[in-house]
């Protein structure tokens, strides 16, 4: 980790807060803190990762602004994130792919829309394309199989390496010294993820938009979340049923592929509403402005990926059907080429950050008066 | 929108926890009630907002109190922290209330934390508020205004014009500009004075100027004051205040928990002309700690340091400031700006008187010094490995004990004995019926829960009749 304004702001905070700690019932965040007196740059990293952005040490902080002190953990913790998202971020000259977050993100989506529908027009006759199909195949008789799933296995695949080299440059700063991953620690970390237990604010729900508690962020992220995570199983299953049964698709809309692609979409879709709806009208005093574009960027592109899923679906054995395919592929191609330089990183560093807190809270006792 | 002509039920004057416990009680009983705080919205909830938990009495343990604190023993630390000064009527009401108050906390929407780490181990006779008091002042501030109940921020109230024990009407200061609030009950919820430094003058002298206040600057007895002049019977010795030692380097008002340092029963404390004054190890520190303020005060330029070595840094909670750290004793006076030679002396002196023993931070342990004046008489160990660590210390005031008389049904007493016609209080600005001297945690916060709910349901009573 660099040291920026955003780390200096943070180490003076985490001194102030470690010497009131009012907050330990919160989060995860300050009893990681009580086991620290000194704080480096690698472990406001880990900290500022392992904040969940529920803001409730912000209204309940006697030090917020307009007090000298001036506490602001939320936005500060928000920009020492973006800063891990650009510093681990892997090739390195990609990097600043995280500067301009939004700009990227949106024009990638538009580039990937554009990119994938002249690809499909300059290949295919118009008849072929604006004509309705119907029967196993039909899909591919618009786009070609191959060229679909070759671009989204590299595209994904490379994703995913993109991912898993950032994880490891964070991890090799900020699990220094913590111990080993041991099967328990796994299992809290994973718990950990799986509930968003850090998003409860200790059980009574988060400051999501006003001072007022509610469990409204939680439950959206968890509609996206798993409304990710269904769409991605019915592909997995689409593509077993494709090469191992031999069923080729569309699939009819109470099979498998189908049943959990549509709850899939819809949850995203009411996930990355809420969440959007959220960022507009809660109050922006404990949020990082300049990363709205990226935030915004990023649910946007996901409930667009819903969005055309879902009409494709409606629309597929109609004349549409080959322009919203295009449309609908050329999302999910910017979705794939963006995973590891979107506000999607976010994740596999939270993801970490609770690993190491899972490991640290089984070795190591708190930094207080011994 | 605030009606100004308009004639309430209620008034609530201030806006910490008392006021708001007696405006919401208030509401809850249906009157129409106004609540009006000095502070803008940023700073509301006066000094409540610097706390933490509530002295809470329990038969059993509960979700998040362990064992149990029965009303004698509550009691028994009462009348030992208060040397007998206090009411054992309003005190045992007090308690016993408190053992029955937290389910309506809970529904306004005040949480708490299940278990403590920390240093201070309470957690048998206090419920911690999770997120710290302001978090506490938020959720009661939510609830009064889904209540409906009418609050001013920025709003100072100057004048409560009172005729036969009688509020008729109130002048205030409302964003600037001046006002008359008509209501039929009143209740004072304004706290103390002690971030008027004038008035402290008035039994301190110039040392008050050297006072800090730990907590909101808008406690400036104004009320108090004007109560106290109309023929409202005082309680309290005016003279005193509660005040301990905190971090020299915190800013004057609202530094709140972090300026707070538990470093003097490991060190020695040397006042500006590099001389020990009083014996650090006298007691464990949460029964010390709060007279070191007083005697931190007494000393020229109302400083005291701190003085530690490389080994017993870690033994207490530091403040937030960092430590003066220096390789030897003469460049740490050097950097505290005492004299180098006298200071060296000192720590000699000390040193030669340490007598061994086996050191033991947790109990009163069997290390201390022998033919020294003051003596330390327990964890005295020789200040010989460097670097050295030190932290300035200064009177830190956390609140006043004087205050206006109240019955037990938190009616406001006048001279003559009579209650007051319409004037009720609670919170700090009565507290000193209760605790007349000393401190016990989470107790101001008890005080003005139970006395705010008191008043606040007695005054929509005596309106709504």
């Amino acid at each position: 980790m660099r040291a920026t304004e955003a780390t200096a702001d943070a180490r003076r905070y985490m001194e102030i807060c470690n010497a009131c700690r009012y907050c330990e019932g919160y989060c995860a965040v300050f009893p990681a803190m009580e086991l620290r007196r000194e704080f480096t740059d690698g472990d406001l990293g880990y900290l500022a990762n392992l904040c969940h952005n529920c803001r409730g040490c912000f209204y309940a902080c006697q030090y917020a602004p307009p007090h000298e002190f001036g506490i602001n953990l939320p936005k500060t913790f928000a920009q020492i994130r973006n800063q891990t998202y650009e510093e681990y971020a892997w090739p390195p000259p990609l990097a600043g792919m995280f500067r301009r977050n939004g700009l990227v993100v949106s024009m990638s989506t538009a580039l990937g829309i554009a990119a994938v529908l002249i690809l499909t027009m300059l290949w295919q006759s118009p008849d072929v394309l604006y004509g309705a199909h119907t029967g196993a195949g039909s899909f591919y008789a618009v786009i070609p199989y191959h060229a679909m799933v070759s671009v989204g296995t590299v595209t994904f695949v490379y994703a995913l390496l993109a991912l898993a080299m950032g994880f490891a440059n964070f991890w090799r700063d900020a699990a220094k010294g913590k111990g080993a991953v041991e099967g328990a620690s796994l299992l809290q970390a994973l718990c950990d993820i799986f509930t968003l237990r850090n998003l409860s604010g200790g059980g009574h729900g988060c400051n999501d938009r006003d001072e007022a508690f509610s469990e409204s962020r939680r439950w959206l992220h968890h509609f996206m979340f798993y409304g990710f995570l269904l769409c991605f199983a019915s592909t997995s299953v689409a593509t077993i049923y494709h090469h191992w049964l031999g069923w080729v698709a569309p699939y009819e809309l109470l099979s498998l592929p189908v049943v959990l692609g549509t709850a899939g979409g819809i949850g995203l879709l009411i996930g990355t509403a809420g969440l959007i709806w959220l960022k507009v009208t809660g109050d922006q005093e404990p949020t990082a402005r300049e990363l709205l574009g990226a935030d915004m960027a990023l649910l946007v592109l996901l409930a667009l990926a819903a969005f055309t899923g879902l009409i494709l679906l409606g629309l597929r054995s109609t004349g549409a059907m080959g322009v919203l395919l295009a449309i609908h592929l050329g999302v999910i191609l910017a979705l794939f080429l963006t995973l590891p330089y979107s506000k999607m990183v976010h994740g596999v560093y939270r993801g970490a950050a609770l690993l190491i807190y899972a490991i640290e809270k089984r070795h190591a006792a708190p930094a207080h008066a011994e | 929108m605030v009606d100004f002509s308009h004639t309430y039920d209620v008034l609530v004057v201030g806006g910490g926890n008392a006021a708001l416990c007696a405006a919401i009680t208030a509401r809850q009983a249906g009157a129409s009630v106004l609540l009006l705080e000095h502070a803008p919205k940023a700073f509301r909830g006066g000094n409540s907002r610097h706390t933490r938990n509530f002295r809470s009495m329990h038969e059993a343990p509960t979700a998040v109190l362990t064992e149990a604190y029965s009303e004698e023993e509550y009691w028994d630390d009462l009348k030992r922290v208060t040397g007998g000064n206090t009411d054992e009527a309003l005190a045992r009401m007090t308690i016993r209330e408190s053992s029955k108050v937290m389910p309506w906390m809970m529904d306004c929407g005040v949480r708490f934390q299940p278990s403590l780490t920390g240093t201070l181990n309470l957690s048998r006779t206090n419920a911690f508020f999770l997120g710290g008091g302001k978090a506490l002042v938020n959720a009661y501030y939510l609830t009064a205004e889904r209540l409906g109940v009418d609050i001013l921020y920025d709003t100072e109230v100057r004048e409560l014009h009172m005729q036969d024990g009688f509020v008729t009407h109130v002048t205030v200061t409302a964003h600037g500009f001046p006002e008359t609030v008509r209501a039929k009950a009143i209740v004072a919820a304004s706290g103390g004075f002690q971030a008027n430094i004038e008035w402290l003058k008035e039994y301190w002298g110039a040392a008050a100027d050297n006072f800090l206040i730990r907590g909101t600057p808008y406690a400036k007895g104004g009320v108090l004051k004007n109560l106290l002049a109309q023929g409202v019977q005082p309680i309290g010795d005016p003279t005193q205040c509660h005040c301990v030692a905190i971090d020299a380097r915190a800013p004057k008002f609202d530094g709140g928990i972090v300026t707070r340092l538990d470093s003097v029963p490991f060190s020695i404390m040397v006042n500006q002309d590099a001389e020990r004054f009083y014996d650090e190890g006298e007691d464990v520190w949460p029964k010390r700690y709060a007279i070191w303020g007083r005697l931190t005060a007494q000393q020229p330029g109302q400083i005291a340091y701190s003085i530690v070595d490389a080994k017993c840094l870690k033994l207490f909670m530091p403040s937030v400031f960092p430590a003066i750290k220096a390789d030897s004793i003469a460049e740490l006076a050097k950097k505290l700006g005492l004299d180098a030679a006298k200071l060296e002396q000192t720590v000699k002196t000390y040193n030669a008187a340490v007598r061994p023993g086996t050191f033991n931070d947790k109990i009163l342990d069997d290390c201390r010094t022998e033919g020294l004046t003051p003596p330390k008489t327990h964890w005295a160990r020789r200040i010989d490995e460097p670097p050295y660590y030190a932290y300035p210390l200064r009177p830190g005031i956390t609140f006043t004990y004087l205050g206006v008389k109240v019955n037990e049904r938190a009616r406001a007493i006048m001279k003559d004995g009579k209650p007051s016609g319409n004037l009720f209080a609670s919170g700090e600005i009565m507290a000193g019926s209760i605790l007349g001297k000393g401190y016990l945690a989470g107790f101001g916060m008890t005080i003005g829960t139970v006395f705010g709910r008191i008043a606040g349901a007695e005054a929509a009573k005596y309106a709504r009749n």
